[in-house]
């Protein structure tokens, strides 16, 4: 087996056991990278020197150190929406250029100083406005399982590092979907935290009262290891919760006799792919196999999430995208006074759907629309996460797909905005109502596309989505299967 | 027809704390461009705001001290708007839900009291300021003062003309000084005010058309402003014009305001609550702990000068303005109770050195240049006849700085005060004996020779003669001189 290859738990297994060393393993996946990015597209940015340095580092740690963190010495490759001092950051967008952050965010000061080992920056759609990495304002990214699909997004960049084993382990943002869909379309496992569970600082802010930073992982193991690394309180950002992080490794026990698992009619409707409604009935009955109680039940508000996300969103992003002004930083036109220069720069700068966004957002905010639009999406917003608390009353997580359809191909849907929202369908609604989330393989399609269940659960019950998950992990092979990649 | 202004002022008061509102940065004046500055108030992509606990404590004791409802839940809200001086694009404000609201200052009209109603009180975060002349075609940007937390105070349109404006704010910012979160410094920018003002005719209820004036900073400019627009908006009515519902800006110089924009191109801010602040929630015991700390405020303070000092209201009112000058008043009154001539004292001498050494800029002095306890026994001094008023005022000017008391003083110098009959007879005489000419004059009737003899008698005896005793003595020696 490649280094490459390995997944989070066994390459720390045998870095611990100095089988291996984080030189070789980053050595590695670099030389993996250049044999496979040029078809996949994944990475904005390496950071090749710092990364070697680091792992130089670690090795030395791992020598030292008897008791150490499951991520010393590992790879991972974060989203270029998370800010790490003197690296480009740019989000995919050409506003930011060839900004270079000022500062660490703090899941990438988590990481640090847990020993992982950063070595690049993904692709994503700009500012993660977007399903399929086709908005990045730089590339577009392939999907490892055909190169002609898109890999999701807007985390689509990590989703397909780790699917091609370009990384050990990625981290992603979720807003809508960002990770979990990218994780259904590339075939890995992808978990979306509770609201307020991880740190925002130091994440380029899209909508606020969303955004939630996540593991992208080859298995659920690395899932549960790499969550517990990022999360936790952090006083640099006042919605992040201060509760204790549990030791969510120790929740994989296989065992989810009596667990009651909802399956909520409403995502059950018309729309989706047939062979994705057959994969997820499976999984339900191989749940159920393995001791899981199954019970329909509704999340009635269901119909109204997109709406309500898309003004929600959209409101909040274009206040966010504000401090884009060509003043401070990133991409500055040269106008002949200020607001032509203001103009200039944010027309330049931001691609097609982020300016859409920002217009949608504008009006859901301006004077005489803000009771129609925004104030009543709260209101809904409000019923949305009241339709989840009345569900957790009777069970202890629900189970929906990922997504309704598998990846689709590159092109497909970049003209028609409208169908490339509906795409987040089953993902948005968990944002809206801020509980956690992750979505994990079960299955294919005809066309070997992967496809992906996702289990919701009670907000800061990360501990039993993992358990369902790992159990159901545990009676099936889809996690190990890997794309043919085409190489050298 | 008789018009009447209507006023309502909107307060910016720039609070004393330490840090910023969302960040750790200093809020120190004065420091070099963007100094005080780092990723957070410079809105870098990713950084978050962190509220500040103590620029609540401060909005609750404004609001405590202006007899608001304290909101137990409020929030904070994004004003969005484009400026360069505006790192984020938004300001972080409050909107609906503003920490404190439906207060009261009560202000004092030549001892009658009016009450003026404040609508709300509102935390927010300050900008930075654009630097335009002396640098070519471009303009650069001070980050130093953005996220300085701000306190909004917004009074209802209660005042009725430019007087009552200038009372109000006056008031209103010895409030905030006694409470020690705000300098008060116009000059500085730490006290800004707009004013929205219209007319009507006297004696009607409904309100005119209003327009908001902006760049008042000073005292002065305010009620000048209002008065300038009060006249013109009245010239305009009775010329049959119109008023339009605008803001103008005053300028200084020409002493004018002039149109800045019109409502139609009032900005649309599209409030919204800020996603990443959560509610501000305030607990009944803070509130109870701020209130029991609040300190005497100025209006019950000056009623007590009034009552228990029997002062003069000019005195009280003067001596109450500041917290720091009421302490010392206090201080000096502990020690020697002669309330009306200490208060004459401070209102004289020690303002004249303040101002000079321009102490009068602090918020609160605590070194004086007079000891308060040196002051009271001056006082005392002359009371009790051991010096003249005149010598008096060259001990005072002897105090200063000095770490003598006034009887250290008195004696070192050989100034006190002679009383001794015989000592100023001997004077007299021989002032008599030189001033033949000017004694006949006085005779014939010029009265005021007499003071030209006190003059010389005093002058003979250094200035330390007891006046009284000369004026007594010189009388009788004149009168005696005619009758025999």
């Amino acid at each position: 087996m490649s280094l490459y290859s390995l997944t989070l738990h066994d390459a720390s297994e045998k870095l611990r056991k100095r089988e291996i060393s984080s030189q070789e393993l980053i050595e590695a996946v670099f030389q993996r990278i250049s044999d496979t990015d040029d078809d996949i597209r994944a990475y904005l940015t390496l950071c090749r020197d710092a990364a070697l340095a680091q792992a130089k580092q670690a090795d030395r740690r791992l020598q030292q150190e008897s008791t150490s963190s499951p991520l010393l010495g590992i790879p991972i490759a974060v989203k270029d929406n998370f800010l790490i001092q003197g690296v480009r950051t740019t989000c995919a967008s050409k506003i930011l250029g060839d900004f270079i952050a000022p500062y660490d965010g703090s899941t990438v000061a988590r990481l640090r100083s847990a020993g992982a080992v950063i070595i690049g920056k993904t692709n994503l759609d700009e500012f993660a406005m977007g399903s399929s990495a086709e908005n990045s304002a730089f590339f577009s990214t392939r999907n490892p399982w055909n190169f002609d699909r898109v890999p999701g997004g807007s985390s689509g960049g990590s989703a397909a590092a780790v699917a091609a084993d370009q990384c050990v382990a990625a981290l992603g943002t979720d807003t809508g979907g960002s990770i979990r869909q990218p994780a259904a379309f590339c075939g890995i496992v992808g978990l979306k935290p509770t609201y307020g569970r991880v740190s925002r600082y130091g994440i380029i802010a899209f909508a606020s009262s969303m955004d939630q930073v996540g593991p992208m992982t080859k298995d659920v193991r690395d899932c549960a290891l790499l969550l517990e690394a990022i999360s936790g309180h952090d006083q640099a950002d006042a919605t992040s919760v201060n509760r204790p992080v549990p030791k969510y490794s120790e929740s994989l026990t296989g065992d989810i006799k009596s667990l009651r698992l909802g399956i909520p009619k409403e995502y059950f409707t018309t729309g989706l792919q047939p062979a994705v409604e057959q994969s997820i009935g499976a999984a339900i009955g191989q749940l159920e196999k393995s001791g899981a109680i199954i019970q329909e039940i509704s999340l009635p508000h269901t119909e109204y999430a997109v709406a309500v996300y898309y003004i929600v969103a959209t409101a909040e992003a274009s206040s966010n995208l504000a401090r884009y002004d060509g003043m401070r930083f990133g991409h500055r036109a040269a106008g002949k006074d200020l607001t032509e220069t203001y103009m200039l720069s944010r027309e330049e700068g931001f691609g097609p759907e982020v300016k859409r966004r920002i217009m949608l957002g504008t009006y859901a905010l301006s004077a005489g629309y803000y009771d129609a639009y925004y104030l009543k999406a709260q209101r809904v917003r409000a019923l949305i996460r009241r339709d989840f608390d009345e569900a957790f009353k009777h069970c202890d997580a629900i189970i929906t797909p990922t997504s309704p359809t598998t990846a689709f191909k590159i092109g497909e849907k970049i003209q028609n905005p409208l169908e490339m929202y509906l795409s987040d369908i089953c993902t948005i609604s968990i944002n809206l109502a801020g509980v956690p989330a992750l979505s994990l393989p079960c299955g294919f399609d005809a066309g070997g596309l992967p496809i992906g269940m996702q289990i919701i659960g009670k907000h800061f019950d990360e501990s039993t989505i993992l358990r369902a998950a790992y159990a159901y992990e545990q009676q099936t092979h889809w996690h190990k299967k890997k794309p043919r990649l085409n190489q050298p | 027809m008789k018009y009447e202004s209507v006023i309502g002022l909107e307060v910016h008061a720039q609070l004393l704390t330490q840090s910023k509102i969302f960040c750790g940065c200093s809020t120190q004046f004065g420091q070099a461009p963007n100094y005080n500055t780092c990723a957070v108030c410079i809105g870098f992509p990713g950084v978050l705001p962190v509220l500040n606990k103590k620029v609540v404590e401060f909005a609750i004791r404004a609001g405590l001290a202006t007899h608001c409802e304290i909101t137990r839940s409020s929030r904070l809200a994004r004003k969005n708007y484009f400026y360069p001086d505006l790192p984020k694009g938004y300001q972080i404000s409050q909107y609906e839900l503003p920490i404190c609201a439906n207060g009261y200052v009560d202000i004092d009209l030549d001892g009658t009291s009016k009450r003026v109603r404040l609508t709300r009180i509102h935390m927010e975060e300050d900008a930075g300021k654009n630097i335009h002349d002396g640098h070519g075609d471009s303009s650069l940007v001070d980050f130093n003062r953005a996220g300085v937390p701000l306190l909004e105070i917004v009074s209802e349109p209660d005042m009725r003309n430019p007087a009552e404006a200038g009372i109000y704010l006056r008031t209103l910012r010895a409030i905030l000084q006694y409470l020690d979160i705000c300098d008060g410094n116009m000059e500085q920018g730490s006290f800004r005010c707009d004013a929205n003002i219209s007319i009507r005719p006297q004696g009607t209820d409904a309100l005119g058309t209003k327009v908001e004036i902006k760049n008042l900073n000073s005292f002065k400019a305010i009620e000048k402003a209002l008065e300038y627009e009060t006249a013109r908006q009245m010239d305009t009515l009775s010329e049959g014009g119109k008023l339009i519902q605008e803001t103008r800006l005053w300028d200084e110089n020409k002493e004018q305001t002039r149109a800045m924009r019109s409502k139609e191109s009032a900005h649309d801010y599209r409030y919204f609550p800020d996603p990443d602040l959560l509610p501000v929630v305030i607990d009944e015991k803070w509130i109870d702990e701020i209130h029991t700390s609040l300190p005497e405020l100025p209006g019950t303070r000056r009623s007590r000068f009034l009552s228990q000092y029997a002062l003069p209201l000019y005195d009280a009112e003067l001596l109450t303005s500041r917290r720091d000058i009421a302490d010392y008043f206090e201080t000096a009154v502990t020690i020697y109770p002669n309330a009306k001539a200490i208060s004459n004292w401070i209102m004289g001498e020690l303002f004249r050195i303040l101002k000079e050494r321009k102490l009068d800029q602090q918020l609160y002095i605590k070194t004086w240049p007079v000891r308060a306890e040196y002051l009271a026994e001056l006082v005392q001094l002359i009371d009790q006849d051991k010096i003249s008023g005149k010598i008096a005022k060259m001990v005072f000017d002897a105090l200063v700085d000095a770490e003598r008391s006034p009887q250290t003083i008195v004696k070192e110098k050989g100034l006190e005060q002679v009383s001794d009959v015989a000592r100023i007879e001997t004077s007299i005489d021989q002032i008599l004996a030189a001033y033949p000419k000017q004694i006949a004059d006085y005779r014939g009737g010029n009265e005021k020779i007499f003071g030209f003899l006190v003059g010389q008698v005093m002058k003979s005896m250094q200035g330390k003669a007891n006046p009284q005793k000369v004026n007594e003595i010189l009388k009788a020696k004149l009168s005696c001189t005619i009758s025999t």
